[in-house]
């Protein structure tokens, strides 16, 4: 019984954590069908940041504050990372929208270059973030232990979540991003700018990137290639879930979290692999636009 | 102002790539500039292949530097019958036919007198049939799953007798006879488990659980859960690469310490428990034929050299001191044949003894595998190694595990 509830539990908590990965690219490949190879590697970006608040806070600050570090190194990374996105989105994206093909070459090419730049800066080997200790241990509940690092990744994830669906849906400049998004030319003859708002969207999913790196610094390695470990992972839950909202990337990270952990028990973390990559390329070839797909009056 | 912007992304963009760029160009230069300065009959060229980029970076860019220190040494003390040696370095990307294609670019374009490379055995693997087709050398400075013995090939890391088989007894004595498997999933951790189940077997332990996960895996709290459940005396760790931080993190966060279960681990040293943080590994085990702590006159000056040549946060470990003597030894060898000619090292090889940080060696002819003392040590919170086991003197090596009478029928498997 309490392995099952863990199992459960399990499910959940790796259901977030591609949340948190697929968040940012459910904008930008999602809303802006931008092929962003280089998501992974914002996701880099803010579990470095991360690392440099640490140690700033080990280094310059009292000690009685290190216990806080976190909740500044979520937003920093955030800024850090969306920082980043918009100076790709200015640089480089804006000259391939409609190009999926050379977007995808383009920020694959980006992605090597970032993760060569953080190998200059903190040296291949990886780096170690020390949590702070009331992180450590768990929630005893039912026989079985809830790691706070796991139940903060939740609540993180459903912050997000949340403050991103009031952001798209109740603020103008949120109105904005999905207007431009259905119908770019409409949008532009309504007098919305649609170059600020790309470049708005891009930064925002790069930022939301950022925010998954600075949690997965609990849980993983912190190295110039923990990128490429999450980009498969996110595409799948963004594609599966359907593109153009976020309804079906909530219910296809979950989705795929419940079903990893489930078939990982029984036939080992291989097989499980292979046997969710399996249903879900069944599952395309029975809805080939994922869980929800959305119209747009776009004519495309 | 969005000029400026645009101007500001693409310098910031071009600069970067010509980071990327500037190492590999450099080490052209080096090697084209020299050639033109110097005589070729002054230098004698030697290749050094590890991945410096991709995911094997993290373990394989200090082989790189343990080996040029090594070569720096030779060189300041007279150099090899009197010749520098001249290293071109090679990038094997982490990718193994990378390794089989930049060996025989080594061997027949650079015409290398020997080559010291490669760190997972796929990439060994892949340099196997190029060597031996060149009639080249190649020294291979990482402890493995044995099983192989090419005759183009000297293994300065230990093999299975020399680390899993030695720590298998030193856990059924001391432990416990319940153990948990768990490994990447991959010809070393697949390997090293069948011997680890038949050793069990004949000296009284029993398996509980075997569990494999991809190279990369980095959610491990389905494994835990079944650690729970089975409760295991000793958990036998041959995971490699990141997932070991993945590993140790989520099994501290699940509140298993080292007082519940003892984790052994073939492939965390000094270098990869930096990733990882000594906090998170105090008190678990691993098993090696070196650590930094190792007190010995030769690994005292070793370790102060390198620091004092990459820097002091830098430390030493067991790959590290492998290719470091692998250059040594070959250079012994060298003197001793007075030429550079393969098949006349091969030959002079036999027996050499060496004094090593970690001990004395010795190269054992028959395989071409090296004596080396076993230790044992438990990870202190600095991230160092408190020596707590060794076997008191240099092990034979036995890569095909012969004078084991429960491992008859594996090797017979393999062959």
């Amino acid at each position: 019984m309490s392995i099952f509830v863990s199992q459960l539990f399990n499910g959940l908590s790796l259901g977030s954590i591609m949340l948190l990965i697929a968040l940012g690219l459910a904008i930008t490949f999602g809303l802006m069908n931008v092929i962003n190879m280089a998501h992974g590697e914002l996701i880099m970006v803010g579990a470095y940041a991360t690392y440099v608040m640490q140690l700033i806070f080990s280094k310059y600050l009292p000690e009685s504050l290190f216990n806080y570090y976190y909740f500044i190194a979520i937003p920093i990374s955030f800024l850090v990372a969306s920082f980043i996105g918009y100076l790709l989105e200015k640089g480089i994206i804006r000259f391939l929208y409609n190009r999926p093909t050379d977007s995808l070459l383009a920020t694959w090419g980006i992605s090597l270059i970032l993760q060569q730049i953080a190998r200059s800066i903190f040296g291949a080997p990886n780096v170690a973030v020390v949590a702070p200790a009331w992180m450590d241990g768990g929630l005893q509940i039912f026989g079985i232990t809830l790691p706070y690092k796991r139940l903060l990744i939740l609540t993180l994830s459903i912050v997000c979540i949340a403050l991103l669906y009031y952001y798209l849906n109740k603020t103008s400049t949120g109105l904005r991003i999905r207007a431009v998004t259905m119908n770019r030319n409409m949008a532009s003859c309504l007098g919305i700018s649609t170059r600020k708002i790309d470049s708005l969207g891009f930064a925002l999913g790069a930022g939301l990137a950022g925010i998954a790196g600075c949690s997965l610094t609990l849980l993983g390695p912190i190295g110039p290639t923990i990128g490429t470990y999450y980009i498969v992972d996110a595409f799948m839950v963004v594609i599966l879930g359907g593109i153009g909202g976020l309804k079906g990337t909530i219910i296809g990270a979950f989705g795929i979290g419940m079903l990893s952990t489930v078939v990982e028990y029984s036939f080992g973390a291989t097989m499980a692999k292979v046997i969710v990559f399996a249903v879900i390329i069944l599952f395309l070839q029975w809805k080939p636009l994922g869980i929800f797909s959305y119209r747009t009056r776009a004519l495309d | 102002m969005k000029k400026i912007f645009l101007f500001l992304t693409i310098f910031s963009v071009i600069f970067a790539s010509g980071c990327a760029m500037s190492s590999a160009l450099e080490e052209k230069e080096s090697s084209d500039g020299q050639n033109s300065e110097q005589n070729e009959t002054d230098v004698v060229k030697v290749g050094i292949l590890h991945s410096l980029s991709g995911t094997m970076a993290i373990s394989e860019v200090s082989l790189k530097d343990a080996e040029l220190m090594a070569i720096e040494e030779i060189n300041n003390s007279g150099g090899l019958l009197g010749k520098k040696i001249e290293p071109v370095i090679e990038d094997g990307a982490s990718d193994w036919p990378t390794f089989a294609e930049k060996a025989k670019k080594l061997l027949q374009q650079d015409k290398v007198a020997t080559i010291f490379g490669g760190w997972t055995s796929a990439s060994r693997k892949a340099m196997l049939p190029v060597v031996e087709q060149n009639k080249g050398l190649l020294w291979y400075p990482v402890q493995y799953e044995g099983m192989e013995s090419s005759p183009n090939i000297f293994y300065t890391g230990a093999t299975t007798n020399q680390q899993i088989v030695p720590a298998v007894s030193w856990l059924l004595n001391n432990k416990g006879k319940k153990f948990f498997l768990i490994g990447s999933d991959y010809v070393f951790p697949r390997t090293a488990n069948s011997i680890i189940k038949a050793q069990l077997k004949a000296e009284g332990g029993e398996v509980v659980v075997e569990e494999y996960t991809p190279l990369g895996h980095t959610d491990y709290s389905t494994v835990i859960n079944k650690m729970k459940k089975v409760k295991p005396d000793v958990v036998f760790n041959t995971l490699n690469g990141d997932s070991n931080v993945a590993f140790f993190k989520q099994l501290k966060d699940a509140g298993i310490t080292s007082k519940d279960v003892t984790v052994m681990s073939v492939s965390i040293a000094e270098e990869e428990i930096r990733g990882i943080g000594g906090e998170v590994l105090a008190g678990h085990l691993a098993v090696w034929n070196y650590f930094q702590t190792t007190d010995t006159p030769e690994n005292k000056a070793f370790v102060e050299k390198y620091k004092e040549a990459y820097g002091e946060e830098r430390v030493t470990d067991d790959p590290i001191e492998a290719a470091y003597i692998a250059v040594h030894l070959w250079a012994e060898a060298v003197k001793k044949a007075g030429s550079f000619e393969v098949e006349k090292v091969k030959e002079a090889a036999k027996g050499i003894e060496y004094k090593a940080p970690g001990g004395t060696v010795k190269i054992e002819g028959e395989n071409q595998h090296l004596w080396k003392t076993v230790r044992i040590g438990e990870i202190q919170q600095d991230g160092q190694f408190k020596e707590i086991w060794n076997s008191g003197e240099p092990v034979k090596p036995d890569p095909y595990l012969k004078s084991y009478s429960w491992a008859k029928k594996l090797s017979k498997n393999d062959e």
